[in-house]
């Protein structure tokens, strides 16, 4: 029913405020480096690059419309579609763009404050969300939890990990900051950055 | 009663005194060279594998006692007979394929080159000789050197009167060899005929074992329900792996027969590898289908 044409890594805006947050140019870089090998999906440095931090649902519009406004040049430049295909769902609209995500954001639209409630309806209602299942997260559970998950249930699609695995950013920075290997958790590509602008060396507090 | 006893089941409480020792500094040489030695299917290598060795190599060193220098993979040979064993040649080559960018990973093959199974006690005995072998050849080839550790050349008016002598390099004996595993690698010495019950002691008291487990707790138990285990417990380290990194071989295989992607999991020359050969099918899992595993064989 679904083909997956592209993957958009987004890095958050610096002025997010998180805690141990590297330079957004360096997050950029490493993503660029892990994805050097990855046919379909790639680095997209806009919301990192806005003066202050924008909101998801920001960051989902403004992918959207630039897929729109690519489509729109396409159909003008009159592509040569070969007939067969003009009925396969690549062709027929604009693709779909969804919000992939662990089971742990679906935990996080509970958090107070964290997200505005029209915003996770835009989420669920517009886009959608592919939601991968996260050792320790109960997903079914969090969509129960929540009225507006429930009502949108059937654009909200769960995928069962191959693996279960627990591995994280701060888990990597935490071994980092210790001296500890990361070889084979993040590719060496990235290893020799970090090591290279002496990055996650100390824990800021 | 009992759960409170394995809170304080220390087996090394002197490796907890984590000593923040930089591996760089000078008394490397005063610690006790390790080469860890993984034995295993390998059908196919995973980064789980490969990570085992990354965190036993941290942890041994951070003891300040060790120094970890090497790494060998020892894949089975084909007439283990286990069910979804793909051929020997593939396995050692997704092997070296995995370990090409590690400065002190390798592979070996005289285990799998062997036309009989042979007995994990029996394979570290071979690289125990070759350590061995390799060490006593270095004594001889090495002549004196006024060099020090550290490669700086002492100057004549640092030499104390009390001080030895820079002269030949110290003597060393050859590298302890140690059996790197998994949590259920080591609960697999319950099964009954698996493991002769000789092979177990030798591997315990003559080598030692770095265990890698997630449950530190049940892994403690396991030993100190066992004679053998508990009376050689100095010989068995245990590394804590604080996160859950399920990437089995078993799931790859799995992954694969269904289409699913395994990129990530296995190191992209693996992945690669896998692909171009078509390795790991529906046939393939039913390799050795109805065939008994050779060591329950040999040990009936």
């Amino acid at each position: 029913m679904y083909q997956v044409i592209e993957g958009i890594i987004s890095p958050v805006n610096d002025n997010y405020g998180k805690k141990e947050l590297a330079a957004a140019k360096h997050r950029v870089a490493m993503v660029r480096l892990a994805l050097q090998t990855s046919s379909w999906i790639r680095v997209d440095q806009w919301e990192s690059e806005q003066k202050e931090w924008i909101e998801t649902v920001k960051v989902l519009r403004h992918h959207y419309s630039e897929l729109l406004r690519k489509e729109a040049t396409n159909s003008n430049a009159g592509s040569e579609i070969p007939t067969e295909d003009i009925a396969t769902p690549a062709y027929t609209a604009a693709p779909e763009l969804k919000l992939l995500c662990g089971a742990d954001i679906l935990k996080t639209f509970q958090t107070p404050n964290l997200w505005k409630d029209e915003h996770i309806q835009e989420i669920v209602e517009k886009f959608g969300l592919v939601c991968v299942s996260r050792a320790g997260h109960d997903f079914q559970q969090y969509i129960s939890e929540s009225a507006i998950l429930t009502h949108y249930q059937h654009n909200i699609h769960l995928v069962k990990n191959v693996v279960q695995s627990d591995l994280s950013a701060t888990y990597v920075r935490q071994a980092l900051y210790q001296g500890q290997s990361v070889k084979y958790l993040i590719p060496d590509s990235v290893i020799s950055y970090i090591k290279d602008h002496d990055l996650y060396r100390e824990e800021r507090k | 009663m009992a759960s409170m006893l394995w809170v304080n089941l220390d087996l090394h409480p002197e490796e907890d005194a984590v000593a923040c020792i930089d591996s760089s500094m000078e008394n490397l040489d005063n610690r006790k060279e390790v080469v860890l030695l993984a034995c295993g299917s390998f059908n196919p290598i995973t980064i789980m594998h490969l990570r085992l060795f990354e965190l036993a190599k941290d942890y041994m060193n951070e003891t300040g006692q060790y120094n970890v220098i090497k790494g060998i993979i020892s894949p089975v040979g084909d007439a283990y007979k286990k069910k979804g064993l793909i051929s020997a040649q593939h396995r050692i080559k997704m092997a070296e394929l995995a370990t090409q960018s590690s400065k002190w990973l390798e592979v070996d093959t005289w285990e799998s080159c062997s036309k009989d199974w042979l007995e994990t006690a029996k394979v570290l005995s071979y690289h125990q000789q070759r350590l061995e072998a390799e060490n006593f050849n270095n004594s001889i080839v090495s002549p004196p050197s006024p060099i020090l550790p550290g490669g700086k050349r002492k100057r004549i008016d640092d030499i104390d009167a009390g001080e030895p002598k820079p002269s030949a390099p110290q003597k060393k004996g050859p590298p302890e060899l140690k059996l790197l595993c998994g949590a259920d690698f080591l609960e697999s010495f319950a099964v009954p005929n698996l493991w002769k019950p000789e092979d177990i002691a030798t591997i315990v008291a003559k080598y030692g074992l770095v265990c890698i487990t997630r449950s530190g707790n049940n892994t403690k138990k396991f030993i100190y329900e066992s004679d053998v285990l508990w009376k050689h417990r100095s010989n068995i380290h245990l590394v804590n792996e604080w996160i859950t990194n399920d990437v089995s071989s078993t799931k790859i295989r799995r992954a694969l027969r269904r289409g699913q992607s395994i990129r990530y999991l296995v190191p992209e020359a693996v992945q690669q590898y896998i692909e171009k050969y078509n390795l790991y099918s529906t046939e393939s899992e039913d390799n050795n289908a109805g065939c008994i595993l050779a060591p329950f064989l040999k040990n009936k």
